[in-house]
């Protein structure tokens, strides 16, 4: 039998759902749409009977004291009248809409009611979550208009406009096993490009033309389990594809050659780092493991590694993020023998929020509702989590339209000596976690293909839904395991699977894997669909065959399900099996060795240098200091900050958002072990607007962005790791390829010059997007080159950091490095104030001098306040810094440290006030210290530039217009001008 | 004097058991992290420990509503051993997640017939939020909050728990029973920081015995002086936290 439960809050005036629904029909011009309510359902199937119904209502599904319900049987006929689809709650409310996830889509609450019930003693067969909507009668396009606009997403819901035509909740039928071979023979290229993206492999023809020959040397057809398997190990995403491949290079430089671009830039920088540290070399593991490993305390190493999650957030944005969040911190569980995840960061990179309608190529979904998605995945799974989500940014540009990026990073902890973890030839192969079902099928394949319009469409089955508490009960049975030392080595299943994950780990010694033994959601999955599912919140362990009972009683104290479900054989082979038959078998040297390599070709020709032009109708400094804490790049992340839990594990030492007037921080820093003084620094770097102008500044600047931002914390500048995630466009192309092997070059001179080694990165590749528009031509958006870097400090002593927000009425405000001439990509330009000029250019062996003086003067107690100036210039950060300690300051642009040599005429002030030159940092000294500020930064250039008062206000001396001042209350305004964006 | 004993009560999904377990072993008592499964299994654990908290985070999802799980489970395969724990002189504390899960059991704001006179909401806002606060106790019978005569300041972080009486009268009830013991209040520049909407600006509650407490503010995220937003360059580094107060209340009872 199958009934509906209907729950809805008793006060209507509580529906804050029916508030959004109302709102949004009015915004999508649906004007007959004055109220509505909005019902939790659930859709309950097996043997039972409405009084069962009742009390599981009663005492499970409802609040006594502000919800009602309603109980229905659907097993009956169907019911004819719209109205009879249950009970409206109120009789100008006839017409029921209903949104429920797709059959085999995760439905985590589907999931806690069906066990929940087992506690009543009621068993059912199937539970599935409904959202209902009761609305006014409406056109019926109308609310399909409401519902796929508004209310539901393609890839993973199903609307029902009116009753629901249900009457049995479906379920699958086993697989009967076949043996799918794929002819490959006689392909010519053509063919074989067309199989591949028929199939959607992602492999080029030559690629293809590799494994047919392979094949042949077997003298038979690959089956298809085999060919997904390599094409899932050949991705882009799973293997730096094209940063990994020979490229002949022609730059600003002349002509280099090399054989693989990430070994000789990114990955070298830190061989030389770490062979210039000798013996007090911190890194632990590097560039090897699921994360990157370096030391920390004495009992401690810690960890780090950001993702992507591009393609999927663009199609469903909250399953997307969420699960963006969901794997990244599996790699960390993932690294050595698992590490306890102890920080999440995450940034997005989105268009404009009011991007308008008419301006979106069909498939795209709006900037606005994009990013309420993605906040609301990323909370929705970290605070689920209980790991703090303290870092990010969120950075606006044109180009992101079709693209949006999606960064989620993690931070790791573990004890000494437990970054090694390896494979034992005998040792089971362990799948643990969630269960295997159609989720994310081709979701490595798919990352490495362009988006078009029809992505939205094709691409459903690669979208996952999280289930946050599956992975939070995992994270505490692997960490048990792990203390317990019950594994030998352990990964996490993310893109391609199990294929990758066990791929991976039996890339030396082989495997053999019973595909019939994995635990599946629901029957059907073929053999190739269980080996390469997606599905989240798995792990792989390998475990001795002694210690498999200890684990599985580890695993059933902490309610994760663990099977065995194959063995490491050491024969060099992936055996693929179902129910004893072979359903595959691979060689581990052709799979990870026998991709065909081939040289590219790149070339970068710099823009020709521009002089700035100034808008006729440029403003005073003040008047576009309000102007720039408006700006989207600039202002208050705080809608999205408060969404995240950020202070969760207790260690949080600098948050996000602080002192007694709530302003920003640069980096944030919490305690790395509850308890103990030392600490761990995190910021972010991001020169987005710069990436089109020149891609060796776009990367350099953003590293040193992110190392400023902890640096000014009091982090130590000879400690500090950094990340490096590559977002581009078609790279397939030579000039676009151009551009990042100069990002390459860039992070790999910053990284040596600052002893700053990259620990781990990440790539996302060909984000293009290709439409044909109204009129019938063929269109493509690109993002613009991006570098995120992410720098993780050290911080000795937590009670000794430093924050921006201002301190003390009567103390100095100081700043450290120049001011140039270089507005290009700054938020000046991006309002229209100024256009062309030199871009911010990094000299990096000067800004490791500022980086180590700044930080003897943070330790020697001399500074109260300390900001990095980057987006808005000096102006913008010495307003965040009064925001923030609800004071005010004098600042006289006169005396600012600058290179500009009265070029910008009557301008200079506005580019004194807003130019983004890197490496400068706004010092509050309190008079005590003053004096030693000479010592501390002898050899650097900085200035005395003005005073905290206690006037509420800035107040600014130009060098030509007269004094300006700015109130507190007007700055405050200006910078929380975005809020509540939802 | 043997160290008071703290059961931390975890259930899939609990995430602030170890700040908990630290804040209690701060307050000078040994805590232990016990799984509900475990206690299911052997309920005779719980006699060896003189404090029991329930802590925060999101048990079992929290899909449905928050707490309302783990307080089935609670009923369904523990019975009343909270309430026996409470009658043998034992003090229960949930926060957050812990105090949801006390609403739901019916345990701290049942009226006569046993009906909830009260219960935890959405908050107005319709969203999570994790924001700093000031409280206000009116500590009266309730054991945790003794010597907290002083406006505090503590961190939420939730998306439901915005207290809802069943009618004004019943508000009226609890108050006049003593039992609405914390509440949000103005801060320094006299903004109200009531975050979710709460009727009666209530942020925690006491049973009748006053040997129950819940709250929905975080006390063990604020142990150090580090701990709150604006502690850099106006507070000692070295200092203890308003929230420290709460679990040494707690211990000093019942040592």
């Amino acid at each position: 039998m199958l009934w509906e439960v209907d729950v809805l809050s008793a006060d209507s005036t509580n529906d804050h759902a029916a508030r959004a629904v109302v709102k949004g029909a009015a915004d999508l011009g649906i004007a007959a749409c004055t109220s509505a309510r909005t019902v939790t359902g659930w859709l309950i199937e097996g043997e039972m009977s409405k009084s069962d119904l009742e009390r599981v209502a009663a005492s499970l599904l409802a609040d006594p004291v502000t919800e009602q319900f309603t109980i229905l049987e659907l097993s009956g006929p169907a019911p004819t009248a719209p109205n009879a689809a249950g009970f409206s709650p109120a009789a100008t409310l006839p017409f029921p809409l209903h949104v429920l996830p797709k059959p085999g889509v995760t439905d985590p609450a589907a999931q806690s009611v069906l066990e929940a019930m087992r506690l009543l003693g009621i068993e059912a067969t199937a539970v599935r979550s409904v959202r209902k909507y009761w609305l006014p009668e409406l056109p019926r396009a109308d609310a399909q208009r409401l519902a796929w606009k508004l209310l539901a997403s393609d890839a993973i819901h199903d609307v029902v406009v009116g009753p629901l035509p249900l009457r049995a909740l479906s379920g699958g039928r086993p697989w009967v096993f076949t043996e799918a071979a794929v002819e490959l023979e006689g392909l010519d290229e053509g063919a074989l490009a067309k199989l591949s993206r028929e199939r959607c492999l992602a492999l080029s023809h030559l690629e293809l033309s590799a494994v047919r020959d392979h094949f042949a040397t077997l003298g038979r057809a690959p089956l298809e389990i085999e060919l997904e398997t390599i094409a899932q190990t050949w991705s882009e995403h799973c293997c730096h594809k094209t940063l990994g491949s020979p490229i002949d290079h022609e730059g600003p430089d002349g002509a280099v050659r090399y054989d693989n671009l990430l070994k000789e830039t990114v990955f070298a920088a830190t061989r030389e780092v770490r062979e210039a540290l000798g013996r007090g070399d911190w890194c632990v593991s590097v560039f090897r493991d699921n994360s990157g490993v370096v030391r920390f305390d004495g009992d401690h190493d810690i960890c780090i590694k950001v993702e992507t999650h591009n393609h999927p957030s663009a199609i469903e944005p909250y399953g997307g993020a969420a699960t963006g969040l969901g794997g990244v911190i599996r790699d960390v569980l993932g690294t050595g023998l698992g590490a306890k995840p102890i920080a999440n960061l995450d940034v997005f990179c989105v268009a404009a929020p009011d991007t308008p309608a008419a301006d979106l190529p069909p498939g795209v979904i709006p900037p606005q509702r994009l990013l309420a998605g993605v906040v609301a995945g990323v909370g929705d799974y970290g605070n689920r989590m209980g790991i703090p989500t303290i870092a990010g940014a969120v950075a606006f540009h044109p180009g992101y339209l079709c693209n949006p990026l999606v960064f989620c990073g993690t931070v790791g902890i573990m004890p000494r000596n437990s970054a090694q973890a390896e494979v034992r030839k005998g040792d089971l192969v362990v799948v643990a976690g969630g269960r295997t079902g159609r989720d994310g099928i081709h979701g490595a394949t798919f990352s490495s293909i362009e988006l078009t319009s029809d992505s939205e469409s094709q691409s459903g089955g690669s979208v996952q839904i999280g289930h946050a508490i599956n992975e939070k009960v995992l994270v505490e049975f692997i960490l048990e395991a792990s203390r317990q030392r019950l594994f030998h080595a352990i990964t996490d299943c993310g893109a391609g699977g199990l294929s990758s994950a066990v791929g991976e780990m039996g890339a030396s010694l082989g495997a053999t894997v019973d595909l019939d033994k994995v635990p599946l959601k629901y029957e059907g999955l073929s053999a190739t669909e269980v080996w390469i599912s997606e599905a989240q919140e798995r792990m792989v362990l390998a475990v001795a065959p002694g210690d498999w009972e200890k684990l599985a009683r580890v695993a059933a104290d902490e309610g994760v399900e663990a099977t065995a479900i194959g063995t490491f054989t050491g024969d060099g082979r992936i055996e693929l099996k179902w129910q004893g038959r072979v359903a595959g078998s691979l060689d581990c040297h052709f799979l990870h060795e026998g991709r065909p390599r081939q040289r590219l070709q790149s070339r970068y020709v710099p823009l020709p240098a521009t002089a700035p032009a100034w808008s006729a109708t440029a403003a005073s400094p003040g008047a576009t200091l309000l102007e720039i804490l408006a700006a989207p790049d600039v202002a208050s992340k705080e809608w999205i900050i408060r969404r995240y839990d950020h202070e969760v594990q207790g260690c949080s030492v600098i948050k996000p958002l602080l002192g007694p007037g709530e302003g920003p921080a640069d980096a944030t820093v919490i305690r790395g072990v509850l308890g103990r003084d030392r600490g761990i620094a995190l910021g972010v770097g991001l020169r987005h607007r710069v990436g089109p102008l020149d891609p060796w500044q776009m990367a350099a600047g953003g590293i040193i962005e992110a190392v400023a931002n902890v640096v000014a914390t009091g982090a130590d500048p000879d400690r500090i790791a950094l990340l490096d995630n590559f977002c581009w466009g078609d790279t397939r192309r030579p000039e676009s390829l151009g551009t990042l092997v100069e990002a390459c070059r860039a992070c790999h001179d910053v990284a040596v010059d600052l002893g700053a080694p990259f620990v781990s990165g990440k790539d996302s590749l060909n984000n293009v997007f290709a439409w044909t528009d109204a009129a019938g031509k063929p269109r493509e958006l690109s993002i613009p080159p991006t570098l995120l870097a992410t720098a993780m400090g050290q911080v000795d002593d937590v009670r000794r950091v430093v924050t921006p927000d201002l301190k003390r009425p009567g103390s100095r405000l100081a700043v450290i490095g120049l001011t140039r001439d270089d507005l290009a990509g700054s938020q000046l330009e991006a309002l229209g104030v100024v256009t062309g000029g030199s871009v911010p250019k990094i000299d990096a062996p000067s800004c490791r001098q500022t980086f180590r003086q700044l930080a003897r003067a943070i330790r020697d107690g001399g500074i109260l306040a300390c900001h990095d100036v980057s987006d808005g210039g000096l102006l913008a950060a010495v307003a965040e810094m009064a925001i923030g300690g609800g004071i005010g300051a004098t600042i006289d642009l006169g005396k600012v440290p600058t290179l500009l040599e009265g070029g910008q005429g009557r301008h200079a002030d506005l580019a004194i006030a807003f130019a983004e030159s890197p490496c400068r940092f706004v010092c509050e000294v309190d008079a005590e210290s003053a004096g030693r500020m000479g010592e501390w930064l002898e050899g650097l250039p900085w200035a005395w530039v003005g005073e905290v008062v206690t006037t509420p206000a800035v107040t600014i001396t130009g060098c030509f217009g007269a004094e300006e001042s700015v109130t507190l209350d007007r700055l405050a305004r200006a910078w929380r001008s975005r809020q509540g964006s939802t | 004097m043997l160290s008071p004993r703290v059961l931390v009560l975890r259930a899939p999904g609990t995430n602030c058991d170890h700040e908990t377990v630290h804040a209690f072993e701060r307050a000078g008592a040994i805590a232990k992290r016990v799984h509900v499964h475990a206690l299911a299994e052997k309920p005779s654990l719980a006699d060896d420990y003189q404090i029991l908290c329930i802590p925060g985070g999101f048990s079992y999802g929290d899909d449905i509503a928050s707490g309302r799980i783990f307080a089935l489970e609670l009923k369904t395969r523990l019975g009343d051993l909270l309430a026996r724990f409470r009658d043998r002189g034992g003090l229960v504390l949930g926060i957050c997640n812990g105090f949801q899960v006390l609403m739901q059991t019916g345990m701290l704001v049942a009226d006569p017939d046993g009906q909830p006179r009260a219960s935890l909401a959405h908050n107005r806002s319709g969203q999570f939020t994790d924001r700093w606060i000031r409280l206000e106790a009116k500590p009266g019978k309730c054991v945790m909050l003794q010597g907290l005569d002083q406006p505090f300041d503590l961190p939420v972080a939730h998306g439901e728990g915005r207290f809802v009486a069943r009618s004004a009268a019943d508000l009226e009830a609890l108050s006049a029973a003593g039992q609405l013991v914390l509440r949000y209040t103005t801060d320094a520049g006299g903004q109200a920081t009531n975050p979710n909407g709460s009727a009666g600006d209530v942020a925690g509650v006491c049973d009748p015995t006053g040997r129950v407490f819940g709250l929905m503010p975080h006390p063990e995220r604020f142990l150090l002086a580090t701990q709150h937003p604006s502690w850099n360059g106006r507070l000692d580094g070295d200092a203890s936290g308003a929230g420290l107060a709460i679990f040494a209340s707690a211990v000093k009872a019942v040592s």
